[in-house]
């Protein structure tokens, strides 16, 4: 597969903040592919790079066979000349302008005929669901309705990139949830390169062909499709990272595996390391609980009964952990536990890591 | 036991009914939610209860004393109502400190020093904030600063406590750890609590029983299992978590999914009280609906428009004739690709006429 | 991290020559003259002597005047501080009849020129001749007049009446966008109204309350118009009155504008405290009191008290906004000051020869309406690209911008206009003393202050992301700047056009240090008229003017209702 971003050695501070060092990323032609981490990790930055807001202090960057930025040859192309189109986190709708003049405007700026604007505009207005509202001012319409406005302006002048910075986070979470599959569709039906920049996993897990782990030193940890990402993440930061995640602490004692402080042995095979200290990580739908074994005997600490699911905290040998089942089956199986109660918990999956690794991760 | 009753209590602003003749009883020590969609009435009801609104029918008594009633001319101010509350935006006063705030209305008790001083560190050791007693509030974060609501709350020792939407403030991690800590400090103290939220989990996971309230009516009033079990209605329905509503047409005698070609199958059991509809909905929830086999006796054809994996669940929007269903499966649960066909098997489905 | 431009590190580019522009305008306009004045403050002959200094300060004349100001700016700012926080208590926590209306009715006093208001004032109650004093000494038979406007109090009374705004503006702001549930969670831990008022609805809105005092309180302090009409006659003289007699009276010695510098470096310091502490204490004291759902806030019910304070607000405006007026334009109807008001003696005649054929008071009227046309239009442009600058621009040296941008808001009209003397008459080659030009350029001085806030406030509207998204979409630099950032900053440049017409209109503090002749405006020519004992003619000026007050004012606010919408 052919590159249309390649980003090569790119580094950026500000005053003695380094937000980006040497980095190095590929994204394909067609392909959505999404930058997730932290917040304040540093991949605005890296879209206010490729937009050409800002010039990186070391590094190049091409978009569509064109060096846009090169901090040893000294070239650098204005945003306006990058042929990208930006959606951004807060809309950055022109509140002066109506919905049509909005759209129209990358079209006047390429100055193309008057009949052919309207045309595009017209469609992108119909595309993006927004019929009828062409001569609404954005006060007049809803948040949702302003990233449309945002995301049809992004797309009219055809161009080869689009990137998008959290656009979703200013939105509520049903039309966040409705947006995401919007934006895939839009995606799919221009077959645009789509460069998308999150915090929240979930987005990044719906629509990306391929995910790039920022974390908050800026660092690329893995990048992959999303079920490498969430099914073998490299390591705990990852791991933490894309979801819910329960650690138990393992006590390795003459070559067998301990659960916390107590005397169950750990029913799974072995890590391959020679760490003393190790915790297991699971997803809460990893662990399955029952009432008579086989597994890790351990004791409901809370019982959360959250509609459609139930909720447990069970405490294992002083370890922690938590698993959720439907609501459905907790009733058929006979699996209503109350507070106090004894349980059973297995596993369908675990992954080992150093101990060590969990003090980095802690304020996730 | 009852303790406090709403009886026929009615409210209104100008032409608009906010609250229309609500009955209510809430037990000693119960947790008691009231949930609903904003301008449902639930915050007004609430605002009753403490006395910032007055009603304009109806009465509220807590135990033997009257406290609201527009009929007897009788209002207690909400200054000596006793109760503790709890709003939405903290309101802590970012002029005193934490313990000041947590003291005030101990002070306005008129309490011994060494009173004040026993029952405001008690406050302030329930939520954890001992150590930050000195400084500002406006230095906490928003869990801090709620803490320290809770806390002033709690130091006069109320038999009530009133919560106005007091999580939704917080973010969603947060959210639930604080859930949890005001139903420890209920257990601890054993006020009643009458909470206000439109976050249907948080309702489910906190209350012992639930009202659900639209347009100023109730629609039901029961512990969170029997709402989710038996919602008393459609509004009931979709309100408690996600839900799908597909349109059915009756054919020939046969049910159909609108638009579909297939009858629903002999395995799906249609209550006689639609038989004279013309149209009306299966209502179902994506987590209990399971891909089956095609020769499943209650299995519904459909063909996959999207599927998407979200990590823990894996999301999908399948289409039966013209109508759209969510279905959700764990992430380990074999399911189709997108545009395959599959059969649905509807594990609990609930059936309303059009109109309800 | 953000900007709104883009720049390479090398080189002088388009930004740079903005920023340089920026500065220049800044210097010559208020930097420059502020310096002349500390220089010829601390140097005599090129030498630095402080000791001159302190002996100027300590003349029994200057230091009298010093404490005046002091006096007079600390009664007027308590005055102020009760009364403008009592009245917006009023009309935001109290169920008050017609509340929005007496909000309305109590910004007025705005609009009112204090030294016009000083003048009705003087007519109303001036020892022996006001009206007021002689109606209680004829009915009565008293030998002594009822009150002396002509004293301390009387001063500070007349500034309160038109001041107060500055706080009940800033208090109402502050009880209107505080969170309801404040209050209520201390109505529900057991506190009675009063108790929530004095111990949590006071001290939340403090900090607002100082704001607004402070704010009053270097406005007094420097001053001209009220002083000037009420105290001169006693010897009552303050910082900005006794620069004006100094330079005055000796037309310029090198004696008197060496008193005057020394004033006014005693001013440039105090307002530089001031506006410090303002600072302070609103970046220390500024809670977060806003959020939450909207309730409307709890009242106070008045009961018996409702109509009674409604008649007492009522009252207060009648008397401190209604009466004045009326005898400005009564007083302009008559044929000479001293006959009854009564319908016989009443004519539109002085009206008419003010407007159509005195040619001193026609004169006055083109002047300030020309000047502010100009001083308006010069200041919105100039604060729009310094603002700009300030606001958005990421260059390096922008931090002596941000510094300078700062001055206007501290420097006092006195001294702007000595500083300008200073600048213009000739010792730096150019000398525009004695023509309209020095009037114009201190009016640039004085206003740039309000351009650069209604500037800044609608810049920083205008987020970063508004631009970048423009430029994305194919738009150049300059492009963006048209479509995008100037369209969206008109309405902030409209109100800053009017924040200076308006004022420039009624100005006197600087126009009276500077006219000629034949360069009058309209505040020079009603306090000359009215010194020349023409006072028929400058109340009938005084008339005209509040008239044109009143029209523009309404107009304003017909176009920022629009804009807004």
């Amino acid at each position: 597969m052919e590159n249309i971003i390649t980003i090569e050695g790119v580094a950026k501070s500000y005053a003695d903040h380094h937000v980006l060092q040497n980095l190095d990323l590929g994204i394909q032609k067609g392909e959505c592919f999404t930058l997730l981490g932290p917040s304040g990790c540093g991949k605005t930055t890296l879209i206010r790079l490729l937009a050409g807001h800002e010039v990186p202090e070391a590094g190049k960057i091409c978009i569509d066979n064109t060096v846009v930025t090169d901090s040893s040859s000294g070239e650098y192309i204005p945003p306006e000349r990058r042929g990208l189109g930006i959606v951004f986190q807060d809309y950055a709708v022109w509140p002066h302008m109506t919905v049509y003049e909005n759209i129209a405007y990358p079209l006047k700026m390429e100055k193309r005929p008057k009949e052919e604007i309207n045309k595009l505009v017209m469609r992108m207005i119909e595309v993006v669901g927004m019929k009828g509202l062409d001569k609404r001012l954005p006060s007049e319409l809803s948040g949702g309705q302003q990233q449309r406005v945002a995301l049809a302006r992004a797309l009219v002048a055809d161009p080869s990139v689009m990137l998008l910075d959290e656009p979703l986070s200013n939105l509520d979470a049903n039309l966040r949830e409705e947006m995401r599959f919007e934006i895939k569709a839009l995606q799919r039906e221009f077959g645009i390169t789509v460069l998308y920049v999150t915090h929240d996993q979930e987005v990044a897990l719906a629509i990306s062909d391929r995910i790039a782990i920022m974390d908050d030193k800026g660092y690329i940890r893995q990048i992959g499709t999303p079920y490498e990402i969430f099914e073998q993440p490299k390591d705990l930061f990852i791991f933490k990272f894309m979801g819910i995640a329960n650690f138990l602490h393992i006590r390795k004692e003459q070559g067998k595996y301990f659960v916390g402080t107590g005397t169950q042995q750990l029913p799974w095979d072995g890590p391959s390391g020679t760490a003393e200290n190790w915790v297991v990580g699971f997803r809460p739908s990893d662990a399955q609980i029952s009432r008579s074994g086989p597994g890790l005997k351990g004791i409901i600490k809370r019982a959360n009964f959250l509609g459609d699911t139930m909720d447990y905290m069970i405490e294992i040998d002083g370890e922690n952990m938590r698993t959720e089942l439907e609501t459905q089956q907790a009733i058929n199986e006979n699996l209503m536990f109350t507070e106090g109660e004894e349980c059973y918990i297995s596993f369908r999956n675990l992954l080992w890591f150093d101990a060590a690794q969990l003090k980095e991760v802690e304020s996730i | 036991m009852s303790y406090i009753r709403l009886i026929n209590v009615t409210k209104q602003f100008g032409d608009v009914t906010a609250v229309n003749n609500l009955n209510l009883e809430v037990g000693k020590g119960e947790c008691f939610s009231m949930l609903g969609p904003s301008g449902c009435g639930k915050t007004t009801t609430l605002r009753m209860v403490a006395g910032f609104e007055d009603l304009t029918d109806g009465e509220v008594w807590v135990g033997d004393k009257l406290l609201s009633s527009p009929k007897k001319h009788h209002y207690t101010p909400p200054e000596n109502r006793n109760f503790g509350m709890v709003f939405q935006a903290f309101a802590v006063w970012p002029h005193m400190s934490v313990y000041e705030n947590v003291a005030f209305p101990l002070r306005l008790r008129g309490l011994s020093k060494t009173e004040i001083d026993q029952r405001t560190k008690d406050a302030l050791t329930a939520t954890n904030l001992l150590k930050a007693a000195d400084g500002s509030p406006a230095d906490l974060s928003g869990g801090g600063k709620q803490r320290v609501a809770l806390a002033r709350a709690l130091a006069i020792n109320p038999d009530v406590m009133l919560l106005d939407e007091p999580l939704s403030s917080l973010d969603p991690h947060l959210r639930e750890e604080m859930r949890f800590e005001i139903k420890d400090l209920q257990k601890k103290y054993g006020f009643s609590i009458i909470y206000v939220t439109h976050d249907q989990a948080e309702a489910m996971a906190l209350s012992d029983r639930i009202l659900v309230m639209k347009l100023g009516v109730v629609q039901q009033i029961d512990s969170p299992l029997d709402v989710y079990n038996n919602p008393a209605n459609k509004f009931v329905f979709s309100f408690i978590g996600v839900s799908s509503f597909t349109d059915v047409v009756w054919s020939d005698g046969k049910a159909f999914i609108k638009g579909s070609e297939h009858p629903l199958p002999a395995g799906i059991k249609i209550p006689d009280r639609m038989k004279g509809e013309a149209v009306f909905s299966l209502a179902s929830r994506p987590k209990e609906i399971k891909f089956t086999s095609a020769d499943d006796p209650a299995g519904v054809h459909g063909t996959v428009l999207r599927k998407a994996f979200l990590g823990e669940i894996v999301d999908y929007l399948i289409k039966i004739g013209d109508q759209e269903v969510r279905v959700q499966i764990g992430r380990r649960d074999p399911g189709p690709e997108t545009g395959e066909n599959c059969y649905l098997c509807f594990k609990r489905p609930f059936w309303y006429k059009a109109d309800e | 991290m953000s900007s709104g431009t883009i720049k390479k590190d090398s080189g002088f580019g388009v930004a740079q020559l903005i920023l340089l522009i920026s500065i220049a305008v800044l210097v010559i306009f208020v930097a420059w003259p502020v310096i002349l004045i500390l220089f010829n403050a601390f140097f005599v002959n090129g030498e630095f002597n402080s000791l001159d200094f302190y002996r100027v300060l300590t003349d029994s004349e200057t230091f009298k005047a010093l404490t005046n100001s002091v006096l007079i700016a600390s009664m007027t700012t308590i005055g102020s501080t009760i009364v403008g926080t009592f009245f917006a208590w009023l009309v935001t926590r109290t169920d008050l009849p017609y509340k929005t209306f007496m909000k309305s009715l109590f910004l007025v006093p705005f609009m009112l020129p204090s030294f016009i208001g000083a003048l009705a004032w003087k007519m109303l109650l001036s020892p022996y001749s006001g009206y007021i004093n002689r109606f209680f000494m004829d009915t009565f038979g008293l030998t002594e007049p009822v009150f002396n406007i002509y004293s301390y109090v009387g001063i500070s009374a007349v500034e309160v009446m038109y001041l107060f705004p500055f706080v009940f503006i800033q208090v109402c702001g502050a009880l209107e966008r505080m969170d309801p549930t404040l209050e209520e969670s201390a109505r529900i831990s057991g506190a009675g109204l009063l108790t929530i008022t004095r111990k949590i609805t006071i001290p939340l809105v403090l900090p607002s309350i100082m704001s607004g005092a402070l704010l009053i309180m270097l406005y007094s302090m420097a001053h001209f118009g009220t002083v000037a009409v009420l105290g001169i006659e006693q010897g009552i003289y303050n910082i900005p009155t006794l620069i004006y007699e100094k330079i005055h009276q000796s037309a310029g010695s090198f004696e008197s504008i060496r008193t005057g510098t020394v004033l006014s470096t005693v001013l440039i310091v105090s307002a530089a405290i001031i506006i410090w502490g303002q600072q302070k204490i609103l970046s220390r004291g500024h809670y977060q009191i806003i959020g939450g759902k909207s309730f409307r806030p709890m009242e106070l019910k008045l009961r018996g008290l409702r109509y009674p304070l409604l008649i007492f607000c009522l009252a207060y405006i009648g008397f401190t906004i209604v009466l004045p007026t009326i005898v400005i334009f009564l007083v302009g109807g008559v044929a000479t000051y001293g006959l009854p008001l009564t319908w016989e003696n009443l004519s539109l005649n002085n009206y008419k020869y003010v407007l159509f054929e005195y040619e001193v008071t026609k004169d006055a009227i083109f002047n300030s309406v020309t000047l502010g046309l100009a001083a308006a239009l010069i200041t919105m442009f100039a604060g729009v690209m310094i603002s700009y600058v300030i606001v958005k621009m990421k260059v390096r040296g922008k931090g002596i911008l941000e510094f300078l941008g700062m001055l206007p808001f501290s420097v006092p009209g006195s001294v702007i206009a000595l500083g300008v003397i200073l600048a213009w008459s000739g010792q730096f080659g150019i000398n525009i003393y004695n023509t309209i030009w020095i009037i114009l350029v201190s009016y640039i001085a004085r206003y740039m202050a309000f351009s650069l806030k209604a500037n800044s406030a609608a810049l920083e509207q205008v987020h970063d992301s508004l631009m970048e998204a423009s430029r994305s979409c194919g738009a150049t630099m300059w492009q963006s700047l048209k479509d995008i950032v100037v369209p969206l900053v008109r309405p902030g440049m409209i109100s800053a056009f009017f924040l200076i017409f308006l004022p420039a209109l009624r100005e006197l503090t600087v126009s009276i240090m500077l006219y000629a002749p034949t360069t009058r405006t309209i505040g020079v020519a009603i306090y000359t008229l009215n010194e020349d004992g023409e006072t028929v003619m400058s109340t009938a000026l005084a008339g005209v003017a509040l008239v044109i007050i009143v029209v523009g004012q309404s107009l304003i606010n017909h176009f920022t209702k629009k804009a807004g919408e």
